[in-house]
């Protein structure tokens, strides 16, 4: 390609884009190399465990209870038009279990633990408090940022078995209030097409958001720069760059699945 | 030594020495990289350009570690003071000391923060949070902090920048009670002249991205020089330079 033709692809725009892919794939690998050289910082992260993990229960218990409630309020006309109401615990854990569960648990997050994580360590950047850990020889990326985003990596799979069970707890109170269906009943119905990679799934989409929350979060936090203005930009960025790419993981999630399924 | 950013030139030859138990003072109107030249000299930013020296270490050549171990033995006080504003007063000074030394006793930690605090006079706001104390009282942690690891270079951004007079004046003490008691080398920014004449061995002034003078404060402002004599006219506007 002639010299003027490349300087005109090259944009100062995609110049940016492509600095800033790099700089995110360095944060992240500094990440991995972080996890294994001591020291870890186990307070920090249990006290990032207990922020975002215990303070996050009652916002995820009420939208599971509630999704699994309405999900299976809505679903029981369609089925009981086929005369196939002995369905709904079957579809509401098959739903739950494959998606609601793990993604509404990685929005939910995304939303409070991202801006979170994004406003207070953007507010710390301007207000030079992670430089005056790095100039008293602490590591604020240990120090900050692993913690959070180990602890993220732990708590949302957590919270999103949580969120499962509360759902269909939701579900089973609706479904026994209608149907008169027993727990064991509604339990051996509801797990009765669930398999094991489906559980498996679950587990690998939650460490894959719960990660993806902590470490997106933490860079543009990080990162922040503009005084108050861009502490707002950083937690706004950790919450909308978190959830679209919880969407991109997802599909790519659901299209590997089903291949291993064998959909 | 120089550094621009992007195609800005902030320190276009800067040329410093600080010897051993002196304060040096560097004057400057503000944006003219006076914070860039600290932030040079604790490795929080890399020069273009040129050596910085700290301590028979050269900086930049330092591996993180051999970085970590120099900054050990540098105290850094900052311009809006950069207290932990999610721990209390003890913990921000106890938490350079903690991370550094895992073999130090809980006991030993408490009777550090206690002196530190004592030194600055605030032994009282122990469990205060920072946002509940003022301006100048955030300084005095700020430099409580940076004395907690007994370093023997300081280093001080803007220490009076937004502070009254009085309070001005006790910072100033603090300073020079800090190099009395502790020998430290100190390297202070600020543009404030009367605190320069008060705590300053040497003054130096950014001018351009240059170093001039370096002599005493009568030295300095006895050039003739049009930027240093403004500087001192609006400082001292009933005096006639020295």
């Amino acid at each position: 390609m002639p010299a003027a033709a490349s300087r005109a692809v090259i944009t100062p725009a995609v110049d940016r884009f492509a600095v800033g892919v790099y700089d995110f794939a360095s944060f992240t690998a500094r990440f991995f190399v972080e996890l294994v050289r001591p020291p870890w910082h186990p307070r920090a992260f249990v006290e990032q465990c207990m922020e975002i993990g215990v303070r996050s229960l009652p916002l995820i218990s009420l939208t599971a209870f509630v999704v699994g409630f309405v999900f299976t309020t809505q679903s029981r006309p369609s089925l009981a038009s086929f005369g196939a109401s002995s369905w709904l615990p079957s579809l509401i854990t098959i739903a739950i279990v494959r998606a609601l569960a793990p993604l509404v648990t990685a929005l939910i997050c995304s939303g409070r633990v991202g801006s979170h994580i994004g406003a207070e360590l953007g507010s710390m950047r301007v207000t030079e408090q992670i430089d005056a850990m790095e100039v008293s020889a602490i590591n604020p990326f240990k120090y900050l940022v692993f913690t959070r985003t180990l602890a993220t990596t732990f708590m949302i799979p957590t919270l999103t078995m949580f969120s499962g069970i509360v759902a269909m707890t939701g579900s089973f109170l609706n479904v026994a209030a209608h149907e008169r269906t027993s727990l064991p009943a509604y339990v051996w119905d509801g797990f009765d097409q669930i398999s094991f990679l489906d559980l498996w799934s679950l587990l690998v989409r939650a460490v894959v958001f719960g990660f993806t929350i902590g470490i997106i979060s933490c860079y543009q936090g990080y990162h922040a720069s503009g005084g108050t203005r861009g502490v707002g930009r950083a937690a706004n960025a950790a919450v909308v760059l978190s959830m679209f790419a919880i969407f991109i993981e997802e599909a790519l999630i659901v299209q590997v699945i089903g291949a291993l399924r064998g959909d | 030594m120089k550094k621009s950013f992007g195609d800005r030139p902030i320190l276009r030859g800067v040329d410093l020495d600080v010897h051993r138990s002196e304060t040096v003072v560097v004057l400057g109107k503000s944006g003219t990289g006076k914070s860039v030249l600290t932030k040079t000299v604790v490795g929080l930013l890399r020069v273009d350009e040129g050596t910085v020296h700290v301590l028979g270490q050269e900086v930049g050549s330092l591996t993180v570690r051999q970085l970590d171990a120099l900054r050990v033995r540098i105290g850094y006080s900052f311009q809006h003071s950069a207290l932990y504003d999610s721990m209390t007063i003890a913990e921000n000074v106890a938490f350079p000391l903690v991370m550094n030394d895992k073999r130090v006793s809980r006991g030993e930690v408490a009777d550090r923060v206690d002196a530190a605090l004592e030194s600055v006079g605030l032994l009282h706001a122990k469990p205060q949070m920072p946002a509940e104390l003022s301006g100048g009282q955030q300084k005095r942690v700020g430099i409580a902090r940076a004395l907690i690891l007994e370093p023997e270079v300081m280093l001080y951004d803007e220490p009076t920048a937004g502070l009254d007079p009085l309070t001005c004046g006790e910072i100033n003490d603090l300073i020079v009670q800090v190099r009395e008691t502790h020998h430290t080398s100190a390297i202070v920014i600020t543009h404030d002249l009367a605190s320069a004449k008060h705590v300053g061995d040497r003054v130096a002034m950014l001018i351009d991205g240059r170093i001039l003078g370096g002599g005493t404060f009568d030295e300095l402002f006895a050039m003739d020089h049009p930027q240093v004599r403004s500087f001192y006219a609006y400082n001292f506007t009933d005096e006639a330079s020295p």
